[in-house]
């Protein structure tokens, strides 16, 4: 008896424990939020973008002038390089993945971009499409001069003077930069970017210095020159230092974004979806009303139906709940609308395995066992059908997760986790509960107490 | 038991809802939604109040993007669903429906999905459907293995591919009157077939097989415990079965249905259709397999009788 106890008891403390880190970890349910451990604050609810607002981008890759072995290495380049540029806007978590142009998708290569709290889609594909341009140009030849031509009035409009045209550019742009790196001047400590061309970029860069011998040569950034030092003799290896007066941190930008540099295959823009942030809350809240109330149902019916067990499956009911919701944020499980659909449902499931067990203990109840023997009885009788019940919801979850898109994978990992977990909750911990009621003896209350329905 | 003695009534009822499903389904036609067939939704609120339809309907003739259909939504908004839309002709609609912007409005979502995206994603759920269908037709396969022995015996009874058949009928028929009510709804409520159509019938399939297969196994329990007292009749088991399953049945399917129903009133506007679709085939799956599968299961007994003896 007394080691039965101590089970109850432990349960309830974990199940306590496990509902005081989902309250705590909570920035809603917390007034002192802030004031908290950072341990508490690492871990919110994560959202899906059709509930915290944001764009979901699709890009379609063209791979046809790619060699096929490499198409695989070429689709991660791809995304390094836009998951580069869209990190260096500083978007908090952004997802950007590859689906491979397999079977299922249908021989497409396709870039998934998820920009949450961004609900720009023309900011947001301005973003990722854009390349940094890095030129480089070099004096006009003295023979060009730069025409200005005095206005009606015969003054010069000095705002009108392109003052950029004293620079031509050359073939030489980013396109053929290998690599570029941030480094400190030895003498200066001021920080520069030290840049690296590739063979044809060498060749290019060799040819303009040794042309240019005592001109200027321009480094031109996104249309405007951070650089204009002058040649002092040919450079043949290809590199060269842009040391503009950069703090460390542009330096550290610039070296960022020239090396997220040209994207390695083309792509285009397929489909876009942006959901505002006031919609994202209406549907979070709107949820989270559904689950509650959901839960009232169910407890009011099994409490009014099943009597004592009935507050006990309530109680195992309040664990899995707060188990489910420790590990949505824990794993972390992106919730979305349809994510949050799945676990309402599995909310019902959940307690389907209670109903089973309740209805075999009724039955030997009937046949005459005692309430101890009936409540054993019952329960190994309807291990089966709870498994076999379980195991097509399983089947259904793991093949729609595998298949999903972000929407249905949401859903297939809410319900699969759901199934699984309260085929634990509704097993163990109910039955810890209801072995203690073992002592009550058979009294015609303690049948009273455990039969249910209108039987009885 | 009642449900054996009429069965011949609840098989008829159970056909009749399903040819009507079928018949609305060829006249009223399924509206596929942007996920499969690609196009664009626009979704708009104004600030103070929105201009008529009529006045937006002729700006957008000057658009050139094919046919715009205009749906009020709440007391400020529209809904817009137009065929997929590059940025120039996304900002050129936002343009025109602010009114080369003397209304102020907020986007509050936008969903541009191209041909071949929905492409894709319809040959996903093709395939996803597929594999969903083999995977349960093996799993009621598997679990019906034990009860061939039982007819090996020579007892009369129920082959156990039988069980696997009607279970999949059942399974069929659970599915097909959801999709009739969704018909009907699509019809007059606009609902579209998007992926989450496609995750309720699959979902459907994996809850209500599982109904099924409880009494089923009820079936083969009672059969097992009377293998020696042959005398009792076929259809006296199932009846039995069925009175001792009954109610545990239905308070399954209630407790999921009563959390469903609260997803339904009060959960986010994007899954009401769905909760209503489980709704609609979580009743007919727990109403099939009460009232259809295992009547179903006492007539193929009858006629195997029959031919028999003839």
């Amino acid at each position: 008896m007394r080691h039965r106890i101590a089970s109850i008891l432990l349960v309830l403390i974990l199940g306590g424990s496990v509902g005081f880190f989902v309250y705590k970890t909570e920035p809603k349910l917390n007034k002192n939020f802030e004031t908290q451990k950072a341990f508490f604050k690492k871990f919110p609810f994560r959202l899906g973008l059709d509930l915290s607002g944001g764009s979901h981008l699709i890009y379609k890759a063209d791979v046809s002038g790619v060699p096929s072995g490499q198409v695989s290495d070429s689709m991660d380049a791809l995304r390094d390089v836009i998951e580069r540029r869209v990190n260096i806007f500083g978007v908090s978590e952004p997802i950007v993945q590859v689906q491979g142009g397999g079977f299922i998708s249908g021989g497409e290569h396709q870039l998934i971009v998820d920009l949450p709290g961004i609900t720009d889609v023309e900011k947001a594909t301005a973003m990722i499409g854009q390349t940094p341009l890095l030129e480089f140009k070099i004096e006009r030849p003295e023979d060009e001069p730069i025409t200005i031509k005095p206005g009606k009035d015969g003054k010069v409009d000095l705002g009108s003077i392109n003052l950029e045209a004293q620079f031509v550019s050359t073939e030489l742009t980013g396109r053929y930069l290998q690599k570029a790196t941030l480094e400190f001047d030895v003498n200066t400590r001021e920080p520069r970017v030290s840049l690296q061309f590739d063979d044809t970029g060498t060749k290019l860069f060799a040819q303009i210095t040794k042309e240019n011998i005592g001109k200027m040569v321009a480094i031109y950034l996104d249309g405007s020159p951070i650089s204009t030092p002058v040649v002092r003799e040919e450079i043949p290896n290809g590199q060269a230092v842009i040391s503009g007066s950069f703090t460390p941190t542009e330096a550290k930008l610039l070296v960022g974004r020239l090396n997220s540099g040209a994207l390695p295959v083309p792509i285009t823009l397929i489909s876009k979806q942006t959901i505002g942030a006031t919609l994202g809350d209406n549907a979070v809240n709107a949820g989270i009303k559904a689950a509650i109330i959901g839960f009232l149902f169910v407890a009011f019916f099994l409490i009014l139906w099943y009597r004592l067990p009935g507050i006990i499956a309530t109680v195992s009911l309040s664990i899995f709940i707060t188990i489910m919701l420790a590990l949505f944020k824990l794993i972390p499980v992106t919730l979305t609308a349809a994510g949050i659909a799945g676990f309402i449902i599995s909310i019902g499931i959940a307690v389907d395995a209670n109903v089973l067990i309740f209805e075999r203990v009724k039955e030997e109840l009937r046949s005459g066992r005692s309430v101890a023997d009936a409540v054993s009885t019952g329960f190994s009788r309807a291990w089966f059908s709870i498994r076999d019940s379980n195991i097509s919801n399983i089947i259904t979850a793991l093949i729609l997760f595998w298949f999903g898109t972000s929407l249905i994978k949401g859903f297939a990992l809410t319900l699969g986790m759901g199934v699984l977990v309260s085929m634990f909750s509704a097993i163990t911990i109910t039955r810890i509960f209801l072995s203690v009621f073992n002592f009550i003896g058979n009294g015609k209350i303690t049948r009273f107490l455990f039969s249910s329905g209108l039987t009885r | 038991m009642f449900i054996i003695k009429y069965k011949k009534i609840f098989i008829s009822i159970s056909i009749f809802l399903v040819v009507l499903s079928i018949i609305s389904l060829f006249v009223f036609g399924l509206k596929i939604g942007i996920d499969f067939k690609g196009g664009a939704l626009t979704e708009v609120v104004y600030k103070t109040s929105r201009p008529n339809q009529e006045s937006l309907d002729t700006a957008f003739k000057s658009l050139n993007l094919d046919s715009i259909l205009l749906q009020p939504t709440g007391d400020l908004g529209y809904i817009i669903k137009s065929r997929d839309l590059n940025e120039a002709e996304h900002s050129l609609l936002l343009k025109t429906l602010s009114q080369d912007g003397k209304n102020e409005l907020t986007e509050t979502n936008f969903n541009s999905i191209g041909p071949s995206v929905g492409r894709e994603l319809t040959r996903k759920a093709l395939i996803a459907v597929v594999l969903v269908s083999l995977a349960i037709i093996c799993f009621i396969a598997f679990t019906f293995r034990k009860i061939s022995h039982l007819s090996a015996l020579g007892r009369q009874g129920v082959a156990s591919w039988k069980y696997g058949l009607i279970a999949i009928i059942t399974l069929l028929h659970d599915v097909a009157i959801p999709v009739g009510i969704f018909v009907v709804l699509s019809h007059y409520y606009g609902a579209e077939l998007d992926t989450l159509f496609v995750v309720a019938v699959l979902t459907i399939l994996g809850l209500s097989v599982s109904d099924t297969i409880v009494i089923f196994d009820r079936i083969r329990e009672n059969l097992n415990n009377q293998a020696n007292t042959a005398k009792t009749n076929f259809n006296e088991i199932v009846g039995k079965s069925l009175e001792q399953s009954y109610v545990r049945s239905i308070c399954t399917s209630l407790t999921v249905i009563l959390v469903l129903s609260a997803l339904f009133f009060f959960g986010p506007v994007s899954t009401k259709y769905f909760a209503l679709m489980l709704i609609a085939g979580m009743f007919f799956g727990t109403y099939s397999s009460i009232f259809l599968a295992s009547p179903l299961l006492v007539l193929v007994e009858e006629w195997q009788k029959k031919s028999k003896k003839s």
